[in-house]
């Protein structure tokens, strides 16, 4: 910096993680695709021409929100596990996590057959099948592409290659995870609180 | 440039926005008798209104182009480089608060001023109360032809409306299919008909003529070939028009030969000739057919020829149109077309 | 300051550069398939879309050659409807939104002292999914009603009105081709938009703090953040498009109770933002070479960074502007006119803050800034023409007129296009090296800005007249004729100009001047490296203490620090 015969004082420096300016990014993206779907749903409410309708057919999914909801507490511990490099509890609170969420695609798979082969209710009967088929199913697909990177995540805790210096990209990813989550509340709000 | 007439040269003086715009226009004049249905032409209430806030709003932006124009022109030419400048940097100003608030509430003045005209105007066409004696008409929009329903009348036709001068018509506008637009640019701005979404509008014509318009939203391959015809005319003209209108379908033996073949033929299964068996609606209705000056959505006059190249092959006319050709002989079609110009 | 050497690292490189070692053709292929250089991926989206700005331009004189007059049948009703679909469709999605987004990953690190984007294998996928996206629109012309159909493209406008769009009004594939490449590409979009978001919140060197970015960062930043929430509706109407032609669901099927005006909404929710997402990186532009060659610092900067941010976030709230004529409440419509009418305050700001930039200055007309200054006068009456038709009543009028056409196309091309070439001439000689030929940049601004004016000034007459928007053919007693003609004549004379321009762009890669590291004096810190840049940019990190890094190097005993 010599050619500069002046220069200021020299400033602190700090940038904020690349990893969750992407992340808050992306989860900015997908809400608005999600608000999409949500106004599509609430628009279409009481509209079907023909039944069934959600009253006749839909039970609320307690077990299923509670799992769910409770899997954004587990992960929320096991970052704190893998801050303090205790990688045992980490692994141990990541799996419960994994276990939760796939507990609610099960939950969510078992309503789809009921609905499907019970109630004769498809993503063709009318219109609450269209929106319900595509919310509903649109938030199972991003609980499922969270699944598939928790298990990745396992699968490199258990062959031992996590340890602390991963902390900051296993918050990220919970960021997604917590993201999931929250959808949720809306979805169940509206599908089976609202619009029931 | 041919001459135009005293009647043009009318419509020249309010249609004049710029001389520009009045080269321009006139020179497409020359060439033709029928006039362009100009946004600055009107001849009813809305169309009216909307012609003066239009003036309103181009004034305001004339000047602002002229203002904000004139400066930049004067910048650009005043503080060009020049061969003789030396090479020093001129003054680096990196800003004004003061300059730059005073050219922030400027603008604001104007979207008031722009903004209250125009809510106004909004609130006089959208929200006017229908008179009572308005005549109602049902418009439904089809690919690619236009449906008129008179409910109160009890009449039917298609593609060319009648109202009368000097009177409200509310028009109810509706979708057999896709999207459509309704715009007739002397008697008001456009609105759309949608399926499943009724929309209303209305015109109140102060002169007679006939008034031309076009589907304004694309809806399929035919849509430039959806046109409107509005005949204005005097409350005479009008009650002898609805009178022959409301007479069922004219029955004349000399050319039995031909309906025999429009009622046993497919025509029937699109086609409605009030008084016999055909009740199809998915095509105009024909029973004044002869009485219509075009048929085929506008695009083709209603002459006998005509007639028979439409029936032989509509789409030689409309490629895509939905009617198809009915593989007739030449002889059946003649038959035909003596029976449908019975149709008054 | 040509004796001094820059002490930004990076400028101490004097290597000529060209000389580099010998490549074969294959190594040299695949060294640009797997490159994850952000320079590299820019160039690549850039050559990408002016590829497909020449396929889109063709498709455009198809359909003034149709239109030159009544009754004409050069174009069959159903070749003209996929022609202005595709044209429409292509220079919004794989011309427009690439090249910006091409200049984006070109300049933003560079600009923000940076190596590389934060995510440069994300670039990469990104850009291939944007590309992938533009070869399967394409594919529709073969694949679009299956092999045995050949010669079939989406034809149903590029705004896709439901109903049009479901199977009953258009069967075969051409529309899921349309939509599943929209789909593609929009993720395409996400993750470059994400990308440039964190690499200017994440990757800045030393000193650059938010309020010293560059202002084109800046406005690439504002972009992709309004991308974020725009492209994502378009995505998920799309999904609920394919869910309805291939899942038999009903969101757009009015025959089963579906909504016409849900896809209305979305449609424009998406398709106002839009035009910003194109506009405001055109404002960076003009924010980087208007202050260079007046050779002043930027007029208010952080004005111009407010009435960005401004811009983009009254512009989510005014899409139903696209939508008077459907027959809205008063109320609503009102609602949208005002919203739709403040956009013109920030905007106003802007075109005050260059014309104070400019005032005072020493003007150089040199290419990029020929270009800019006549972007300030076109885009002036664009924004005029948008307050005209902002006015409810008067766009039941003009909505859907040539008048419409010719205002989006004042802002598209006379705004948007005009800065992209002045874009081209200022950087090309950074990314290539060599300096773009004068005299041919003299013809293709004047012939373009004459056969702009031709075409786009007669069209608002056009549509005074009466003449609605995609046509295929006219009444010859409508009076349209002579007009159209015109329009037509002025759409070959900017072709002439184009084509001048992709001659000079490949003239000047071989017979160009050399440029050296800095041929216009700037003040950003893409001008510190060498031209063209090597792969990591800058030798060491930079530090910066200004908004202009440069000028306190060239001018110590005034540097801008003392003053911000």
């Amino acid at each position: 910096m010599s050619a500069i015969p002046v220069t200021p004082p020299a400033e602190p420096w700090s940038l904020p993680s690349r990893g969750r300016v992407a992340m808050l990014s992306l989860i900015i993206g997908e809400s608005a695709i999600f608000t999409i779907f949500v106004v599509a749903y609430i628009y279409y409410i009481g509209k079907s021409l023909s039944g069934p309708t959600p009253q006749q057919v839909l039970d609320i999914p307690f077990f299923n929100t509670v799992c769910l909801l409770s899997s954004s507490v587990t992960i929320w511990l096991s970052e704190r596990q893998i801050e303090h490099g205790r990688i045992k509890a980490f692994a141990a609170l990541w799996a419960l996590t994994i276990a939760l969420g796939i507990e609610f695609i099960i939950g969510t798979g078992l309503e789809w057959h009921k609905l499907i082969y019970i109630d004769g209710l498809t993503i063709h009967t009318n219109l609450f099948g269209t929106t319900f088929y595509s919310l509903v199913g649109l938030h199972a697909t991003h609980v499922v592409v969270g699944l598939l990177m928790l298990t990745l995540v396992m699968l490199f805790t258990l062959t031992g290659h996590v340890n602390v210096r991963h902390t900051e990209r296993i918050q990220v990813l919970a960021l997604y995870w917590h993201f999931v989550d929250a959808v949720w509340v809306v979805v169940f709000t509206v599908v089976y609180i609202v619009g029931r | 440039m041919r001459s135009f007439t005293a009647k043009h040269g009318a419509h020249v003086v309010r249609l004049v926005p710029g001389a520009v715009l009045l080269l321009l226009s006139t020179c497409a004049w020359g060439q033709q008798k029928q006039t362009p249905p100009s946004i600055f032409a009107p001849a009813s209430t809305p169309a009216h209104e909307i012609f003066g806030l239009s003036m309103f709003v181009l004034a305001i932006t004339g000047g602002i182009f002229v203002v904000v124009g004139g400066l930049l022109t004067f910048a650009v030419i005043r503080y060009r480089s020049r061969p003789d400048d030396d090479a020093s940097e001129p003054p680096q100003i990196y800003g004004s608060t003061q300059v730059e608030l005073a050219w922030t509430v400027v603008p604001v003045l104007i979207v008031v001023v722009l903004f209250l005209t125009t809510a106004r105007i909004i609130f006089g066409i959208q929200d006017a109360p229908e008179p009572q004696r308005a005549l109602d008409v049902t418009v439904v929009g089809h690919q690619f032809w236009w449906e008129f329903r008179y409910p109160k009348l009890g009449i039917v036709t298609a593609n060319e409306l009648h109202v009368p001068v000097k009177e409200a018509t509310y028009l109810h506008l509706l979708s057999a299919d896709v999207m459509h637009s309704f715009w007739v640019p002397e008697l008001n701005g456009k609105t759309d008909l949608i399926p499943n979404h009724p929309n209303d509008m209305w015109i109140a014509p102060q002169r007679t003529g006939l008034f031309l318009g076009q589907c304004a939203q694309f809806c399929g391959p035919e849509h430039a070939k959806m046109l409107l015809r509005v005949y204005v005319e005097t409350p005479e003209q009008f009650a002898a028009w609805v009178k022959e209108q409301q007479r069922t379908a004219v029955d004349d033996p000399a050319v039995a030969a031909g309906r025999h073949l429009f009622e046993t033929q497919a025509c029937t299964n699109c086609h409605a000739v009030n008084g016999t068996p055909a009740i199809g609606t998915f095509g105009p209705d024909l029973t004044h057919l002869a009485s219509r000056d075009t048929i085929a959505a506008g695009a083709v006059k209603n002459t006998p020829q005509d007639l028979h190249e439409w029936i032989k092959d509509p789409a030689h006319f409309k490629p895509g149109v939905l009617m198809p050709a009915m593989q007739l002989s030449d002889p059946q079609i003649d038959q035909l077309v003596a029976y449908l110009d019975t149709l008054k | 300051m040509a004796d001094q050497p820059f002490p930004i690292a990076g400028s101490i490189d004097v290597t000529p550069p060209r000389a580099r070692e010998r490549l074969t053709v294959g190594e040299w292929l695949h060294g640009w398939i797997v490159t994850t250089d952000h320079k590299r991926l820019g160039i690549l989206y850039i050559v990408y879309a002016i590829v497909f700005l020449l396929v889109a331009g063709a498709e455009a004189l198809s359909i003034r050659i149709q239109l030159a007059r009544a009754d004409n049948h050069f174009l069959t009703a159903d070749v003209y409807d996929r022609m202005f679909t595709m044209h429409g469709t292509t220079m919004v999605f794989l011309v427009g939104m690439p090249i910006l987004f091409g200049f984006g990953n070109y300049l933003v690190p560079l600009m923000v002292g940076a190596r590389d984007m934060a995510f440069p294998r994300l670039n990469a996928f990104s850009f291939w999914l944007t590309a992938f996206g533009g070869l399967l629109l394409y594919y529709s012309f073969i694949g679009g009603s299956g092999l045995y159909g050949m010669g079939n493209a989406p034809d149903v406008m590029w705004l896709a009105y439901a109903p049009l769009t479901e199977k009953a009004f258009s069967p075969g594939h051409a529309m899921d081709y349309w939509a599943l490449s929209l789909i593609l590409s929009g993720f395409g979009t996400l993750g470059a938009a994400i990308n440039i978001v964190a690499t200017a919140f994440s990757m800045r060197c030393r000193g650059m703090t938010l309020l010293r970015m560059p202002l084109f960062t800046w406005l690439m930043v504002v972009m992709s953040g309004l991308t974020l929430i725009t492209i994502t509706p378009l995505t998920a109407a799309q999904i609920m498009l394919v869910i309805d032609r291939y899942l038999g669901g009903h969101f757009f099927d009015t025959q089963a109770g579906g909504s016409a005006m849900i896809w209305l909404h979305f449609f424009w929710i998406f398709g106002h933002p839009e035009v910003y997402v194109l506009v405001l990186p055109v404002f960076g532009i003009a924010n980087e070479i208007i202050p260079v060659f007046s050779r002043k610092a930027i007029f208010g900067y952080p004005a111009m960074v407010a009435a960005s941010v401004g811009i983009a976030f009254v512009s989510t709230g005014v899409w139903a502007h696209h939508m008077f004529t459907v027959g809205m409440t008063s109320v609503s419509n009102t609602f949208f006119v005002l919203s739709t009418m403040l956009v013109g305050i920030p905007t106003g700001i802007k075109i005050f803050n260059w014309l104070a930039t400019i005032w005072g200055g020493k003007i150089q007309f040199r290419p990029p800034m020929m270009f800019c200054v006549a972007f300030l006068f076109q885009f002036l009456i664009a924004g005029l023409t948008g307050i005209m038709l902002s006015v409810a009543p008067w766009d039941w009028q003009l909505h859907n007129s040539y008048f419409v056409i010719a205002h989006f196309h004042y802002v598209l091309v006379g705004a948007i296009v005009f800065n992209i070439f002045a874009a081209i001439y200022y950087w090309y000689p950074k990314a290539i090296g060599r300096m773009l030929d004068e005299t041919l940049a003299k013809w293709h601004f004047w012939l373009f800005l004459i056969g702009f004016h031709v075409t786009f000034d007669t069209m608002h007459f056009v549509g005074f007249l009466g003449m609605p928007r995609s046509i295929y053919t006219y009444e010859a007693d409508r009076g349209w004729g002579t007009l159209n003609m015109i329009v037509s004549i002025g759409g070959f004379i900017q072709a002439i100009a184009v084509l001048i321009f992709a001659y000079n762009l490949v003239y000047s890669y071989f017979r160009g001047r050399i440029a050296g590291n800095d041929p216009w004096d700037a003040w950003t810190l893409e001008w510190a490296t060498p031209s063209p840049p090597p792969v990591y940019n800058f030798a060491t990190d930079p530090v910066v203490h200004s908004r202009r890094p440069l000028w306190d190097l060239k001018h110590p005993e005034d540097p801008d620090w003392k003053y911000e």
